[in-house]
């Protein structure tokens, strides 16, 4: 086993010779071919970029040179020699570091605990050593490293610091970043930019997994663009450096959907507003440990309108949602619904006077996924006539009603009796939102309605959600993906720590500045200009 | 919940075929008498490591127990409380819920009604004295469940430590009752009254069989009707299988843990009072069959289905008569069952865990 | 009551106690390590029993005291190697196996002794003691404490070890992340299957030496289903202690002190009878659940078992 915790961050391969390869590599999965006859080589002192949408196959590639899945086809190289990464740590041997999307830290360890983690368990961990070190590239990346803290109480954005300052510990050659950017601000996102640009130019090879197509142009040097599992085309450094940002997304988008349309911002037909029919006052919760404490919400929603709820992920989102839904106990402030208080009614009774809540985690808590569709497509009324009459079941009502609801939402499953769980997460999704708009649906609230979705279901949930509205619902939007609200939304609202500072009319015209101002308010700064 | 860990193989109303497009009655074979089959196999061979011949074990036990009229009676008659616990068992591990606390909850429930009954001898009428017994019975049951209940349902507390506790306490607890409140001042031999033969539960006919079986048997079929068929079936099952899903759905997940607690403790309950009420008689001082830790397996291997349980549970108390014969006559103790029943455990999660692989191999 | 205080139920009551504590002693601090690997071990009972007889067997065939520890400490791994077999690498339920495990190794050694054992009933000659030279002249305390077998300062020595390996080296840090987040573990370049199997062969050494303790030293003899649920008691400490040895140490001489208490006082001729004293540290440790249970932070992945790159 290496000695992690060395001091050097030399390459042994020349700038610009292949660090890491895949060769014809075939992956298959249960019922998928999640890639198909791959061949790409990373060099060094490059940042590549791998795009392409949800389900492309960026992931098991990362997997895999990561060293948890193995190729059935083909094999991978590391400086020019054919390889077998047996395990994680023979990666990490081969000097391949990978943050994930997902953070790999160990929330009740301290940050140097899990900078040494790995590590044999009969040796002692090199305090010294790793300290000097840290201090290092503290300087050299503007990395923040409190090496006693208690990981679990940092942010996100300061979590993944860590963990790039884990893989520069190690015998770094290349090191990959999963949709490293997907937690953080626009300002976050061009930091990140910058440090892999400053790696890169001391000769790691950096790899750099999105689907974002202007960060691929802004931090990439080369793009390789996977398109259900196959390389559809690569743009490589010559090219890219001749392109401006309009044609190379042109190009991006051709190579990863074979038209030339770019994503320009749909222009919706503008929607009437009606009468207000949320209303959410000062509203404040307690926090916890691991969770943010809401204070002072207050907003409107009314009919026929969207409001988005923009913010960094882990401000406060998922609280707000729960405690409008019924499921989480507020301390101060009031939720009206069409008039009437409901600040302390239960989930159930905000279920019938009309407010949906349709959450963001569609397997571990909007449905059971060994129940049936038919099952979950009720689980919100169970006991409730017609499908249970004295308590007892009514099948054939239920099934009546779950094969309704696949029909109007084109649910694509075997049948009504399927569990749930086999569907795809789009097919899911279908089913979720056909339970919650079932009835009497007056106000619906989302939250990150389109995370994991490829890009057709994406669409088709976005349309959706804009009928929804045009026929009279009030919506609220709460998402991560600004390109979202900026389509979708007719005014803006940013979470940031638990408060809703501000909310601003959205212009989907003019997208870039839309975005700067709220990036600028997702960090707490000022907007630029006054607000709705 | 299930052996292998997995969440496939909790039956839905309809599992899906094998990989090769077997029917699915092979597929329960394999999955239910597969493990039966090797674990008898596996504990014939312990036996032949001991000299003895499996066959002419098995086939005594068989014999004991099932083929001999008073055997088959006897069998018949101690399935009654192993009844009542797979019922209290069915409540709680559908709902997800580890109640390893029956063992007490049985003693407890039996002591009450070995105290109540006796004394309301001549006092009430007899259908109405074993009705009192059987209610006190359950209630006890479900308060000693209390506790447990409430730290898992308000805390979070994990309840196999409490349940496990709260059965060390209780069989103590049942001991000081027994020895010190309820002793039979009249006897040498430190037990509770005795409820005369003529009071306790009816035979059925001509048998020596105690009614407590009909019962029983109702109860099973009951919770399992409940649990497949009942909205409140349906929330028990949604909580145990997802609790975050079940909050969400508006279910109130505390005050439904402590709903299955209550339940369940109280079948174990009821259990007890019907070995007192309907066969013993009284509850000797140090006394603890211990049948809770048995039943668990028995309605794991009937993924928690009420008439496969009632099978299951015929077998195993045939087995218990059986052997407890085949001690005196064949040399080999009763604790073999042991050995039985824990190879069987095994196997089945094995197999489970063969056939999640088998399907996840072929999607 | 006059009886108490006197040195004959003092001495009397803390020999019983250690010779009560120390198998739970070494059972928790055995499965204080499976619980924060991660792995929920409720086979502790039986390997327990299953180190007893092991134990007592080659005790009593081999002459050797220290041979029929190992006897024990390998029984315990045998049923341990098992549990590794088919919950950390097949990934089955810890619970359901656990309570397998447990029925079986009881079953088994019942089976075992009632073959080989019932009509002779063999024992072991008294044990010898290390007499801690003047410590053991402390009147009432010294000769119980100070004048016991090796084993028990073994078991006391094994708790400082513990602390130190789990502060001061990685194994702390590997087990803990093994049982908080193993996803992380493994893509460290660490294996939660080898640290998890490390761990619960631990504990089966660990508990087959308490039950081997138990037959050996405590009692001289086997008796099928000895261990009493020595085991499970061991489960609960291992819970409450928070992953500090120490904690397990005096949970175990709390029981040991309560165990012991019914006989020392029977010693001493009083008539309170046994079974209420029983229950009084069983009702402790409820009542501790009770003020503390919340705070009694288990790992996240305690019970759950992993599958490397899992979909």
């Amino acid at each position: 086993m290496n000695d992690r915790a060395t001091t050097s961050l030399t390459s042994p391969l020349a700038n610009g010779g292949e660090a890491v390869g895949l060769v014809n590599v075939t992956k298959r999965f249960p019922g998928v071919v999640a890639v198909d006859d791959v061949s790409l080589g990373i060099r060094s002192g490059e940042v590549h970029v791998l795009l392409g949408e949800n389900g492309a196959g960026k992931s098991t590639i990362v997997g895999m040179l990561a060293g948890l899945q193995l190729p059935d086809e083909g094999h991978l190289t590391v400086g020019g020699r054919p390889v077998r990464l047996m395990s994680p740590d023979e990666s990490l041997g081969a000097g391949i570091n990978t943050v994930f999307q997902h953070v790999m830290l160990v929330p009740t360890l301290t940050v140097f605990e899990n900078l040494v983690l790995g590590d044999a368990w009969w040796r002692r961990p090199p305090r010294a050593k790793i300290k000097r070190r840290i201090i290092e590239l503290q300087r050299e990346f503007g990395l923040k490293v409190p090496l006693d803290a208690i990981t679990g109480d940092l942010s996100l954005g300061e979590q993944q610091q860590i963990e790039i300052a884990r893989a520069l510990l190690r015998d770094s050659h290349v090191l990959i970043l999963d949709e490293a950017t997907s937690m953080l601000t626009p300002q976050g996102a061009d930091e990140l930019g910058e440090r892999m640009r400053r790696l890169a130019e001391r000769g790691l090879a950096v790899v750099f997994i999105t689907h974002k197509l202007s960060e691929a142009y802004r931090f990439g040097d080369r793009i390789s663009v996977l398109k259900q599992g196959c390389l559809a085309g690569e743009i490589d450094r010559a090219m890219l450096s001749q392109m401006s940002e309009k044609q190379a997304v042109d190009e991006m988008v051709r190579l990863m959907f074979g038209t030339s349309d770019t994503a320009a911002p749909m222009v919706r037909p503008s929607r009437d507003l009606g009468q207000v029919r949320l209303c959410v006052t000062k509203l404040a919760t307690a926090g916890a440990a691991e969770e943010m404490a809401l204070s002072d919400v207050s907003f409107e929603v009314s009919s026929g309108e969207i409001l988005g709820i923009a913010g960094i992920d882990g401000n406060g989102q998922k609280q707000m949602a729960e405690a409008l839904a019924g499921q989480r106990p507020v301390i101060a402030g009031a939720v009206e619904l069409e008039g009437r208080d409901i600040t302390f009614a239960s989930v159930g009774m905000r279920r019938n006077l009309g407010l949906r809540y349709l959450t963001d985690d569609r397997l571990m808590e909007g449905s059971v996924g060994m129940f049936s569709v038919s099952d979950n497509t009720v689980l919100k009324e169970i006991g409730v006539p017609p499908y249970w009459t004295y308590g007892v079941e009514r099948p054939l009502k239920i099934s009546a009603h779950a094969r309704g609801l696949i029909d109007r939402f084109s649910v694509h499953t075997p049948s009504e009796t399927t569990p749930i769980g086999h569907l795809s997460g789009g097919n899911i999704q279908k089913v979720l939102l056909g339970r919650e708009l079932s009835g009497e649906a007056r106000v619906v609230v989302f939250n990150k309605p389109t995370y994991g979705l490829d890009m057709q279901n994406i669409a088709a949930s976005r349309a959706r959600i804009h009928k929804i509205a045009e026929d009279g619902m009030a919506v609220l939007l709460i998402s991560t993906d600004l390109d979202e609200l900026i389509e979708l939304a007719d005014r803006i609202a940013v979470i940031d720590r638990g408060r809703v500072c501000s909310i601003l009319k959205n212009d989907p015209s003019r997208p870039s500045e839309m975005r700067t101002d709220i990036g600028r308010l997702m960090v707490g700064e000022a907007p630029a200009e006054a607000v709705a | 919940m299930s052996v292998s860990g997995t969440q496939e193989t909790q039956s839905t109303k309809e599992s899906a075929n094998g990989p090769l497009g077997e029917a699915r009655h092979v597929r329960f074979l394999f999955l239910t008498i597969g493990p039966i089959i090797a674990a008898l196999i596996t504990s014939g061979l312990v036996l032949v490591a001991f000299g003895i011949n499996p066959i002419t074990y098995y086939t005594f036990v068989m014999q004991k127990g099932l083929f001999s009229g008073l055997g088959l009676e006897q069998t018949l008659t101690r399935m009654a409380p192993l009844l009542f616990l797979a019922a209290g068992l069915i409540v709680s591990f559908r709902a997800g819920i580890w109640n390893l606390g029956i063992d007490g909850q049985f003693l407890l429930g039996a002591v009450a009604s070995a105290a109540l009954a006796p004394a309301l001898l001549g006092v009430v009428q007899g259908w109405l004295m074993l009705l009192l017994g059987f209610a006190l019975a359950a209630l006890v049951g479900a308060i000693w469940s209390i506790l447990p209940a409430l730290l898992r349902a308000y805390q979070g507390v994990n309840e196999i430590i409490t349940t496990l506790m709260m059965t060390f306490l209780g069989v103590s607890l049942a001991n000081v009752l027994v020895k010190l409140i309820f002793l039979d001042p009249d006897t040498t031999v430190p037990q509770t009254r005795t409820l005369p033969v003529v009071d306790r539960l009816p035979r059925l006919f001509d048998t020596t069989i105690s009614s407590g079986l009909i019962w029983a048997l109702g109860a099973v079929l009951l919770v399992h009707l409940v649990m497949t068929r009942t909205a409140f079936g349906l929330k028990l099952r949604t909580v145990g299988a997802n609790p975050l899903a079940a909050a969400h759905a508006g279910l109130s997940v505390p005050r439904l843990t402590t709903a299955v607690f209550a339940l369940s403790a109280g079948f174990a309950g009821l259990a007890g009072a019907s070995e007192i009420l309907g066969v013993n008689g009284n509850v000797p001082a140090d006394w603890n069959p211990a049948y809770g830790l048995m039943v668990i397996p028995l309605v794991f291997l009937a993924r928690f289905h009420g008439v496969g349980s009632i099978v299951l549970v015929f077998f195993y108390s045939a087995l218990l008569i059986g052997s407890e014969s085949a001690a005196r006559r064949v040399g080999v103790p009763q604790d073999f069952t042991l050995v039985l029943v824990a190879t069987l455990l095994i196997f089945l999660g094995l197999a489970e865990w063969l056939d999640h692989r088998r399907r996840k191999g072929s999607g | 009551m006059d009886g108490l205080l006197t040195a004959a139920f003092l001495s009397s009551l803390l020999t019983g106690a250690i010779v009560a504590g120390i198998p739970i002693l070494l059972a928790g601090l055995g499965e204080q390590m499976s619980e924060k690997a991660g792995v929920l071990n409720i086979g502790i009972e039986g390997m327990m029993i299953f180190g007893a007889y092991l134990g007592f067997l080659t005790a009593w065939s081999t002459e050797s005291l220290w041979l029929g520890f190992l006897g024990g400490m390998v029984g315990g791994m045998v049923v341990a190697g098992l549990m590794v077999l088919l919950c950390v690498r097949l990934g089955l339920n810890q619970i359901v196996i656990g309570i397998g495990l447990t029925l079986g190794a009881e079953g088994l050694t019942s089976l075992l002794h009632h073959f080989q054992f019932s009509r002779t009933y063999p024992r072991l000659p008294a044990p010898d003691r290390l007499d801690l030279a003047i410590l053991t002249d402390i009147p009432v305390i010294g000769p119980s404490l100070f004048a016991r077998h090796p084993i028990v300062y073994l078991a006391l020595i094994s708790v400082i070890v513990l602390t130190w390996a789990y502060k001061r080296t990685n194994l702390g840090l590997t087990l803990r992340a093994a049982g908080e987040k193993p996803a992380a573990l493994d893509v460290s370049g660490g294996n939660v299957v080898r640290i998890r199997t490390v761990a619960v062969l631990f504990t089966g050494a660990m508990a087959g030496l308490g039950g081997a303790y138990m037959a050996n030293i405590a009692a001289g003899l086997f008796i099928p289903f000895m261990t009493g649920g020595a085991g499970f008691i061991g489960i609960v400490l291992a819970m409450l202690a928070r992953g500090h040895p120490l904690w397990v140490l005096i949970g175990a001489l709390i029981f040991g002190v309560a165990l012991s208490l019914t006989t020392a006082l029977q010693v001493a001729g009083s008539n309170v009878p046994t079974d209420v004293i029983q229950m009084l540290p069983f009702a402790a440790v409820m009542l501790v659940l009770v003020i503390w249970g919340r705070k009694a932070r288990l790992p996240a992945a305690l019970g759950l078992s992993y599958e490397r790159g899992a979909r």
